[in-house]
């Protein structure tokens, strides 16, 4: 899960001084504070991501040495493209993810929101219930959902008399997953917004409603407005988790069939029998390129309210 | 008018709630009932009742072993990381280094890469890098526990850095001065003056970081795989499924017992969850 809120950053910071020179046992420290975690972060993350756009050149069975990786240039983003038969679907199944996130989770999440952060009645029993899903697995999400969609036991099949697969049927899974998803995803995204609505200056909307504005252009010209960083940080956030969706489509057929994702693939190239590494690794490569733009849109909301306050 | 649509989103709400609820409630409600029974009458019938389902998934799918193994993995990852975050917060926020924002960037980013995107270098170098047998018995760093604990702890640092520090901006930066005054070395400053005070901060993001690490799935699958031993339950449950649960209440039961730590964890520490999801973004 992604795990990231809008505007982290607290109030006025303090004003902080240039520190005088400290003595070599206290620069020690220092040094040592930044590089252990350092060290698990490069090493870790950046090396490997490194290493993955190298091994994306070269053709590579990880068995053998180093030197038994043929180089081979841009031959494998070449085979993805063109004769790497789920590759289509799958960047298809990534994008049908990506907008159903926005269109369906993701604006009843901030309706939710909206509505819930006027202190109705039952309010915290609501908002219980929609985060809930929130804290468990997205594993285990699948396994929960299995019970209503399993084809001899499953609850929609008893109540409405059909006989579906709904996680087999490469013509509805896709579907079936993506509500599942939505069960959980809703939550979240209500939570972000309830944090950021707590933000907005309850006197403004005062302002507004002496003014006879109607709610819904308070909304619009009031709170809309305020959520503006938080929209964005959301924005990311969904493009990042539809790129990343892994663990409900591996739990539920390893990623074939109707629920082909990028991610998926990647690990079914390195994973298991068919060790072909360069070749996952390119499409690891593409689903870097794809998030590094959102990730670095990303930072520099962060970075422009660390620098305004 | 007003009272109108209250209402009707009294309603809604009211519906909609329930509505998020009944997965839950269903797989608990399913994790009662005799197989047999439910068989017989199909799920839509009344009646069956049992316990067993518990004691038989608890037994035949040796769930005190991968619970144990969760517990092995959860905790190390989560002190280590929020101590280490702590380290890294602790400098950002205290000194202003040129280096500071560059290396806020490059923690965060690193918390945003797809994990997919780094499994074939990390996998191969966990297959290079020997540990003595008696830390891994796979003689390597792949399979073995402390693997998965670092990778978990690699990715969350980011995370965690950049919530600690901002927590620590808003402490006045006036105890450091008359702490330096005092002659107080940094690593006093960092471990007797700050890290007290950033208590809150540390419990909301300890709640948050033992659900996820205990939620985590893909590092722990692809990195502990051949026969799934060592796996904590969240990955286990999938190894399972194929081998004992045809059984859909018995799948329930085994369910409910793996979401129970985590829905625990939220009621109890409810605050502190959605503190840690949301510290700072409330204005004083």
């Amino acid at each position: 899960m992604t795990s990231t809120d809008p505007d982290l950053v607290p109030p006025a910071r303090a004003g902080r001084r240039p520190s005088r020179r400290l003595p070599w046992r206290d620069r020690a420290v220092v040094i040592a504070m930044v590089a252990v975690p350092s060290f698990f972060v490069l090493s870790l993350v950046w090396f490997p991501a490194v290493l993955s756009v190298i091994l994306s050149f070269g053709s590579w069975n990880g068995i053998g040495d180093v030197d038994t990786i043929q180089w081979i240039g841009t031959q494998n983003y070449q085979d993805i493209a063109t004769i790497y038969p789920p590759f289509w679907p799958a960047v298809k199944h990534n994008l049908i993810w990506l907008g159903f996130l926005f269109l369906g989770p993701t604006l009843l999440g901030m309706f939710l929101a909206v509505v819930l952060d006027r202190n109705m009645r039952f309010s915290r029993f609501y908002q219980t219930a929609f985060y809930l899903p929130v804290v468990l697995s997205l594993a285990l999400t699948g396994f929960i959902w299995q019970l209503m969609y399993s084809r001899d036991q499953g609850l929609i099949n008893q109540v409405l008399g059909t006989d579906i697969d709904w996680y087999g049927d490469p013509s509805v899974n896709l579907w079936a997953a993506l509500v599942a998803t939505a069960w959980r995803h809703t939550g979240y995204i209500m939570l972000i917004y309830l944090a950021g609505l707590k933000g907005v200056d309850a006197s403004l909307r005062e302002a507004a409603a002496v003014d006879g504005a109607s709610e819904t252009k308070t909304f619009f010209q009031v709170v809309f407005p305020v959520m503006r960083p938080i929209n964005m940080i959301v924005v990311v956030i969904v493009v990042i988790e539809s790129i990343r969706a892994f663990d409900l489509v591996w739990v539920i057929n390893r990623g074939t069939n109707g629920l082909e994702l990028i991610g998926a693939l990647v690990a079914q190239n390195v994973v298991g029998e068919a060790s072909r590494y360069g070749f996952g690794s390119a499409l690891a490569v593409i689903m870097m390129v794809i998030s590094s733009v959102f990730i670095t849109l990303y930072l520099r909301v962060v970075f422009r309210q660390e620098r305004e306050r | 008018m007003n009272r109108r649509r209250g209402a009707i989103a009294t309603v809604c709400m009211a519906v909609l709630a329930l509505l998020w609820l009944f997965p839950l409630l269903w797989a608990v409600l399913s994790s009662f009932r005799d197989y047999a029974y439910t068989q017989a009458h199909g799920y839509l019938s009344f009646g069956g009742w049992t316990f067993d389902n518990y004691q038989r998934v608890w037994r035949d799918a040796d769930l005190g072993k991968y619970f144990l193994n969760s517990l092995i993995i959860t905790v190390p990852a989560v002190l280590l990381t929020l101590f280490l975050s702590s380290l890294a917060a602790f400098v950002l926020a205290r000194f202003s280094y040129r280096f500071n924002l560059a290396m806020l960037g490059i923690f965060l980013a690193a918390n945003l890469l797809p994990p997919q995107a780094l499994l074939v270098p990390v996998f191969r170098i966990y297959r290079e890098v020997p540990l003595p047998m008696a830390m891994s018995d796979t003689g390597q760093l792949l399979g073995s526990y402390w693997g998965l604990i670092a990778i978990n702890v690699a990715f969350q640092i980011g995370f965690c850095t950049f919530v600690l520090s901002n927590y620590m901006k808003t402490l006045p930066f006036e105890i450091y001065e008359q702490a330096q005054i005092d002659g107080a070395s940094v690593w006093r400053q960092y471990w007797q003056l700050t890290m007290p005070l950033v208590k809150p901060a540390l419990a909301a993001l300890a709640t948050l970081q033992t659900t996820w690490v205990y939620n985590e799935f893909f590092w722990a699958t692809v990195l502990l795989g051949g026969q799934g031993d060592k796996f904590p339950i969240t990955s286990a449950l999938n190894n399972l499924r194929g081998q004992f649960f045809t059984d859909y209440n018995l799948l329930s039961a085994g369910s409910v017992l793996i979401a129970l730590p985590v829905v625990l964890v939220f009621f109890v520490l409810q605050r502190q969850f959605v503190a840690g999801l949301t510290l700072g973004s409330t204005k004083g």
